[in-house]
């Protein structure tokens, strides 16, 4: 890597001496030069993000086959789409895929909606204690997702949980990990590490809306309400656009809650979420159909993410 | 809305927010006995001393070994994947040449494809070619951010006039010594910023590790702590190791992300650019 980055520097010779103009067009650079800035990020760039998409494409189109009957020796051919055909038949691929529609449908708009009235709020002069507020908003961000799903299912486990505790103590008998609880649980987990994260990319485009466009407003007597919502919403729609393509890409690559949530509930299966299922499906050395199942986890997060953004930009008139 | 809802309202969200935390910090000071017997939200006997010192001489003091793979993956990696982010954004916003806007592209579209989806196939990869259960599996898929380049691009525009590199050209500076003794400095502020972001990518990134290491003397914290926690069932006295874990392993982050917010913030504004 570092041979790489610093061979092409030898080759870096003072520009063509009697040419003292600055080029406007044509000059800059040589090629070499070009290419060894770059060289370092392209080759891994190609190597651990290309190749794997390609190989995964290809190893999808695969099946192993076995010649002479049950215990004729296996090997690997082309099998046209019958590896996809597999997956779409596979109902715990729909069950996973029904789980994590649900978590998103539910999860990514609370997510986002609380985002937004904190930035919102931090934005006005109604608040005190700012820093205090998006510091403790942002702090969940430094948490790794194992480490928050670690900390969530001591809050969730009967016997050492104070919120349980407390719960039962108004004479509720909350079950966090039981069957129908277990999921929204998870998003839970989700929603604390990401809420302040959202909110400071809200607010970072709210703080940079010129002043002078609400005093116009004010003048004209609108109210701090019509304000945020007619002025301020609109103008910072595209980082709300932003953030919910990054959490619809979040939410359907859910591993990590809920894997450590499968540690202490019974209620998730080893094939909860598709990445999960993919995961489980490698573990079983059937590569060409866990290839398969990835493939079409990346086209449903390609097609959605590109969907909402085209819906969006539409229905904002462009 | 008056100001007090406005108050009440943030209250709730922050203690929301903190409760997690603060649960941990009590938790952490008490001896294993003591979490199911005393209320979580209260201190009891105070042992964090204690819980320390097992943390750290569990099984040979593994978790001092999985602290410092933590810093070579997410440390390490972050600062070799800002700079070869900076070198390549850096080309891209400052060189005019054929195929420049084909490759931007490129990246953009590699912003879009989650790295969980990269692993499998990597570990396939990877065992062919002998690389699974070694450092390598870990550290190399995790130098490539393509949102980087992409914030490094942005910012190279931003930060590094065109007239200063022309000058410097003249001046019979080469490309690489221009880059780093003048755009280097100019452009470090957004450097910071490409680097926390990337150092959160690779910290995050659980289901890499997960399908490339079964050593684990290679393990990051997540994975060690997530191998822990699936054994308390058969011995609860690792539950206080976990909680100690998760706290030792996230104040220095926690700390590290106050201390440095400005930088959050100028680079979620332009990220929302976008």
């Amino acid at each position: 890597m570092t041979d790489i980055a610093t061979r092409p520097t030898d080759a870096v010779s003072p520009p063509p001496r009697g040419r003292r103009r600055p080029r406007l067009d044509g000059g800059g650079p040589r090629a070499g030069t070009i290419v060894a800035f770059l060289t370092p990020f392209f080759l891994p760039f190609v190597l651990f993000y290309l190749v794997p998409v390609g190989y995964a494409l290809w190893q999808s189109f695969r099946v192993v086959r076995r010649s002479g009957g049950q215990y004729g020796t296996s090997y690997t051919t082309f099998g046209g789409f019958e590896q996809y055909v597999e997956v779409f038949q596979n109902d715990e691929f729909w069950a996973s895929i029904g789980r994590i529609g649900l978590f998103g449908i539910v999860q990514v708009p609370v997510m986002l909606f609380t985002a937004l009235v904190m930035a919102l709020l931090l934005d006005t002069h109604l608040l005190k204690l700012k820093g205090f507020f998006r510091t403790a908003a942002f702090m969940p961000y430094a948490v790794p997702g194992v480490i928050a799903a670690i900390m969530w299912s001591y809050l969730y486990s009967p016997q050492l949980s104070p919120v349980v505790d407390l719960l039962n103590g108004i004479g509720l008998k909350p079950d966090f990990l039981g069957p129908g609880a277990v999921l929204w649980s998870a998003a839970n987990v989700s929603t604390w590490l990401w809420t302040g994260y959202n909110m400071l990319i809200m607010f970072s485009a709210l703080q940079s809306i010129p002043q002078e466009l609400y005093e116009a407003a004010r003048i004209d007597g609108a109210s701090n309400w019509a304000i945020a919502w007619r002025i301020k919403v609109p103008i910072i729609a595209p980082s709300i656009v932003m953030t919910t393509v990054f959490s619809i890409i979040g939410t359907l690559q859910l591993y990590s809650e809920p894997a450590v949530l499968r540690q202490i509930s019974s209620n998730i299966s080893s094939t909860f979420t598709p990445n999960m299922l993919a995961y489980t499906v490698a573990v079983g050395n059937n590569y060409q159909q866990a290839a398969a199942i990835s493939v079409v986890i990346a086209v449903i997060t390609f097609v959605l993410s590109f969907g909402f953004m085209r819906l969006t930009s539409k229905r904002a008139g462009l | 809305m008056s100001r007090t809802a406005v108050m009440a309202l943030m209250l709730v969200l922050a203690i929301y927010f903190m409760l997690p935390l603060y649960f941990l910090i009590v938790a952490a000071t008490k001896p294993q006995g003591d979490l199911a017997s005393t209320s979580g939200l209260t201190f009891s006997n105070f042992q964090l001393f204690d819980n320390l010192h097992t943390l750290f001489t569990f099984n040979d003091g593994i978790f001092a070994r999985w602290i410092l793979n933590t810093v070579v993956y997410a440390v390490l990696g972050a600062a070799v994947g800002t700079l070869i982010s900076a070198l390549c954004g850096y080309a891209l916003a400052k060189f005019r040449f054929r195929g420049r806007e084909f490759l931007f592209s490129v990246i953009l579209g590699g912003v879009l494809v989650p790295s969980t989806a990269l692993a499998l196939p990597l570990f396939l990869l990877f065992s062919e070619v002998g690389l699974v259960n070694t450092y390598f599996a870990v550290f190399l898929p995790s130098i490539v951010s393509p949102f980087g380049v992409y914030l490094a691009r942005i910012f190279a525009n931003a930060a590094v006039p065109q007239e200063l590199i022309e000058s410097a050209r003249l001046d019979g500076a080469g490309e690489f010594r221009t880059f780093f003794s003048v755009s280097f400095k100019l452009m470090s502020p957004a450097l910071v910023t490409i680097f926390l972001f990337q150092f959160v990518g690779i910290w995050n990134n659980f289901f890499l590790p997960m399908v490339m290491l079964q050593k684990e003397e290679l393990f990051p914290i997540t994975l060690g702590l997530f191998t822990w926690n699936g054994q308390t069932a058969r011995t609860p006295l690792l539950q206080e190791s976990v909680i100690m874990g998760s706290l030792v392993s996230i104040v220095p982050v926690i700390i590290l992300f106050i201390v440095l917010q400005r930088f959050w913030r100028t680079g979620l504004a332009a990220g929302s650019l976008k």
